[in-house]
């Protein structure tokens, strides 16, 4: 019975802590934005213009909720939930501390590459549904985009999978107690790192949104809370693969002892949301054959030979 | 590759640098001295209404938004019956500033006129004129033209010859 009552706590708990950090990584990122930009960002509503989040909130659930004529409006109402789902569930398998974890699956790094698998529906779905020509330029390049990058993506997580041995993600931090793996896997971060930017189509690779050139991409017909979906989906794509960063290569919530895991946790993945806007406030969007030529010409033999080379020195050194 | 990462390095550093961002109501944004703003009617340096009522800034207005009507007083100096700007289409060129003959019509650093009405931005005469000589401290029309008022005839302004007598001979 305690066991069960726990469970719901930490289940209860992360959706909250999830949907608040998605919702604060508005005012967020426009802080850092402007701070990187020699601005202020939203500083007036409440203290340090927090409060902008609840405007913004009630902005979006108070908007016209407008499904067009010619969208097919099945799948167009299904799709924003998709995304938002998907890196919901994906979260489950995360350990936020030693003892707070949704999920202790054994698959769990196949789940989270499953359901950000899943997330691609969302952006293909969004944009066929919708029945506009730039909407579905948009979808066509998020697939493109995401499925490539999702081939190395895994792989780049195989160098992970042999030196730990488990695709457990809890036994993977505890694996990384000797030695984080950002130093055995260096090659294998910074290709995660760039292939979860793509995956999140996060700028600079957020090619499928390129509002310059199809004004918002998949989700230029949406409006209201189902757009909100996507953008809540897209914030909490950047924390799921900041969170994923460090618990695969920066050792979860392993750290000094005068802070508890958890803490540890949330400190590293603010350090790589952070990153996240540094990329966004600093790099230009790469054209889109560009993306893909730099996706399968480099990052793909790249994360090959970081497979190939992390397997021989394991097998060497056994 | 290299770029990539200086770029973001610089972007960062951009962290500790001044921000450029003036917090408006609270802090003012500095002004120069020929900022185009509110249309201000000047007076000259003994108080009196430097406008003649030529028509000139009504004429180089490019949206129409001066209008006055011209009036003689007894003493021969003109001036504006009325003179109406309406500030919500004023475009704050300044070429009534430049059309002015007699310097009466300035621009001054100011630009809060925001209204809630749309009416309170037709600014009448008194509205527009104030206590000061704006940017020609000192100029006064009738005191360098040679138009005659009452209590000062031809060539009795400053600077100017009286007028030579062509019925006489004598030099």
């Amino acid at each position: 019975m305690q066991q069960a009552v726990n469970y719901w706590w930490i289940i209860g708990g992360v959706l909250f802590v999830l949907l608040n950090t998605a919702a604060g990584l508005i005012w967020l990122e426009r802080r850092m934005l402007a701070l990187w930009q020699d601005r202020y960002g939203p500083n007036r509503a409440g203290p340090f213009g927090l409060f902008i989040v609840l405007a913004d909130t009630i902005k979006l659930f108070f908007k016209e909720d407008w499904i067009p004529p010619f969208a097919d409006k099945i799948v167009f109402v299904f799709a924003p939930a998709v995304v938002v789902a998907s890196v919901l569930m994906s979260f489950a398998v995360i350990p936020f501390g030693p003892n707070v974890l949704v999920a202790d699956f054994n698959i769990g790094l196949l789940f989270f590459l499953a359901m950000s698998s899943i997330g691609v529906y969302s952006v293909v779905l969004g944009g066929w549904a919708s029945n506009n020509k730039y909407s579905l330029l948009g979808a066509m390049r998020g697939a493109s985009q995401m499925i490539s990058y999702e081939v190395f993506m895994g792989l780049a997580l195989m160098g992970v999978v042999l030196l730990s041995g488990t695709f457990n993600l809890r036994e993977i931090v505890e694996a990384q107690r000797g030695m984080w793996y950002i130093i055995p896997q260096f090659l294998g971060f910074v290709i995660f790192l760039i292939a979860g930017v793509a995956e999140t189509h996060r700028l600079p690779f957020d090619i499928p949104e390129a509002e310059s050139e199809l004004v918002a991409g998949f989700h230029a017909e949406y409006s209201g809370m189902k757009f909100g979906m996507f953008f809540i989906g897209e914030y909490l794509g950047i924390t799921l693969v900041s969170s994923m960063i460090v618990t695969l290569y920066f050792g979860g919530w392993l750290g000094p002892a005068f802070l508890p895991g958890v803490v540890w946790f949330i400190l590293k993945t603010f350090v790589f949301i952070s990153l996240f806007i540094l990329l966004r406030a600093s790099m230009p969007r790469p054209r889109y054959d560009q993306l893909m030529e730099y996706g399968w010409k480099v990052l793909f033999p790249l994360s090959l030979l970081n497979l190939l080379a992390t397997a021989a020195i394991i097998l060497i050194l056994k | 590759m290299f770029s990539l990462i200086r770029s973001m390095w610089l972007v960062f550093l951009h962290m500790f640098h001044k921000r450029e961002t003036y917090q408006y109501p609270e802090e003012k944004a500095p002004l120069p001295a020929r900022w185009r703003g509110r249309i201000a009617l000047t007076r000259d340096p003994d108080g009196g209404e430097r406008c003649v009522g030529c028509y000139l800034c009504a004429a180089a207005c490019p949206v129409d938004c001066i209008s006055l009507q011209a009036a003689e007083a007894p003493d021969g100096r003109r001036y504006p019956s009325f003179f109406r700007i309406n500030f919500s289409r004023c475009i704050f060129c300044g070429f009534c500033e430049e059309a002015c003959p007699t310097y009466a019509i300035q621009l001054l650093p100011d630009f809060e006129m925001a209204e809630y009405n749309r009416q309170n931005l037709v600014y009448e005469k008194e509205d527009l004129t104030i206590n000061s000589q704006g940017k020609y401290p000192g100029y006064n029309y009738y005191k360098v033209a040679g138009m005659t008022i009452s209590g000062k005839d031809k060539g009795e302004a400053a600077k100017e010859e009286p007028p030579v007598d062509i019925k006489s001979l004598l030099p």
